[in-house]
């Protein structure tokens, strides 16, 4: 015999349900006087953050092509630096006007989801090379049992994008146009499917 | 949070064979929103291994009380008076400090305040069903709330939810972020849910089980349920020989 390694294991997942909105968004969803405003909910940016004003908004669609109106997808992402707000970014500051996480709900009615933010810098890959500019997207809903992880890229960055180690590392090429937003105005459109012919690159980070 | 030096390891990977399939299709709705192409293994970049951090700010007295959070002046919900508390604690053991915990749940007859929602039982005029707590420095985070019914749903023909909170953690990793779901000790149901029997592992299973917790309980006030939750792991970065900047 040896000795046990003792470590725990990770909580199983549980799907976030229907009524996420109650824990997440609870102001969206008609329970107001529990918390002021929703957490994560609003514009990422305010008048002194550094960065180019942009918008991102999509949907995530199921395998019948019907979009989700009952999804949650947050944001996580770098500043205009390439910095990330969070104790583990050890390379330098972030800026202290930009938290670059955020929350939104999909409309009721469509599924749309819409963040108002900044296009993020490069950040390194683990080898230090320049990964292309992203903004990693969680995703959760009713019949999702485990989040969803995955990236959006920027369709005006194809140089960037030609040499991200992320990208790169996707066999069917074919695929990599499912994690590339094109641009339109300051507009990002990003729609996320879940399933079937164009099903969006997930990850297991 | 500790005044010690940021961690900043990868994530140990996710055991995706204890964690529920993407395609589970006893749970009806996972049939149409299962991705059917494999995921794409991606060693944590800073992308991943840094994630958000929210303080003590966004805060308000009662956001872990839900028998007041939402109550009228001198009132309270109806219902068994439960504290539920533990750890969140990483694999390795280590609290979780500063770690974000979101919950909601139903009312005692197991009705929803949600838009949505339409099953005949009542609401309750005292109870919001939403709260959220920050972990203290060893991981430790409580709330007071009243033990949710049972619902039905429309799933199979005469499918019934067992008691649960549902539990949304942020971590210290954007990697680590998890949405669950707390079960009671004894609850018959949790042995007939689809959505419980989607985690293939049932030591996984038990692992969301809350005992009930006598050393806890406030005598002639509310009893008490302990609910510990592992978030991933992560590798010292002591044995990690990267490039400064990774």
């Amino acid at each position: 015999m040896v000795q046990p390694l003792g470590y725990l294991r990770e909580s199983a997942s549980q799907t976030a349900g229907p009524y996420v909105h109650i824990g997440c968004t609870p102001n969206f969803t008609g329970i107001h006087g529990v918390f002021e405003t929703d957490l994560g909910s609003g514009p990422l940016v305010n008048d002194k953050t550094k960065g180019e004003r942009i918008t991102v908004r999509g949907r995530v669609i199921d395998g019948s092509g019907t979009p989700l109106r009952d999804a949650l997808i947050e944001i996580w992402q770098a500043d205009a630096d390439g910095f990330y707000q969070s104790p583990s970014e050890t390379r330098g500051t972030a800026d202290p006007n930009f938290l670059g996480w955020a929350r939104c709900p999909g409309d009721m009615a469509t599924g749309e989801y819409v963040f108002e933010t900044i296009k993020p810098g490069r950040v390194p890959f683990r080898d230090g090379r320049l990964m292309a500019p992203h903004i990693t997207f969680w995703i959760v809903a009713r019949g999702i049992n485990i989040g969803l992880h995955t990236r959006m890229y920027f369709g005006d960055e194809a140089e960037a994008n030609a040499e991200d180690p992320v990208l790169a590392r996707i066999e069917h090429k074919v695929r990599v146009p499912t994690l590339i937003a094109e641009r339109e105005g300051n507009t990002y459109t990003f729609d996320i499917y879940l399933q079937g012919e164009n099903e969006t690159v997930f990850f297991d980070m | 949070m500790r005044n010690t030096m940021p961690e900043t390891g990868a994530f140990f990977p996710r055991d995706r064979e204890m964690h529920p399939p993407a395609y589970a299709p006893w749970y009806k709705t996972t049939v149409l929103r299962s991705p059917q192409r494999a995921l794409i293994s991606l060693e944590g970049t800073k992308s991943e291994i840094t994630g958000p951090v929210f303080g003590h700010n966004i805060l308000n007295e009662f956001d872990n009380d839900l028998i007041v959070n939402y109550a009228k002046p001198g009132e309270s919900p109806i219902g068994q008076r439960i504290l539920v508390h533990g750890r969140v604690v990483d694999e390795r053991g280590k609290g979780v400090a500063g770690a974000l915990v979101e919950f909601w749940q139903a009312n005692a007859g197991g009705r929803y305040r949600h838009k949505k929602e339409t099953y005949l039982a009542a609401l309750d005029p005292n109870f919001g069903g939403v709260g959220r707590t920050i972990a203290d420095e060893d991981g430790y985070y409580w709330f007071k709330t009243i033990k949710p019914g049972p619902y039905p749903w429309p799933n199979g023909v005469n499918d019934w939810r067992p008691a649960h909170i549902h539990f949304s953690i942020f971590g210290h990793g954007f990697a680590q972020r998890l949405i669950t779901q707390m079960y009671f000790e004894g609850d018959p149901l949790i042995w007939m849910c689809p959505i419980v029997k989607t985690i293939p592992d049932e030591e996984a299973i038990k692992q969301l089980i809350a005992p009930l917790d006598m050393n806890a309980t406030i005598p002639m006030d509310m009893r008490a349920y302990k609910f510990d939750i592992v978030l991933r792991g992560r590798r010292s970065t002591l044995f990690e020989n990267r490039k400064e900047g990774n």
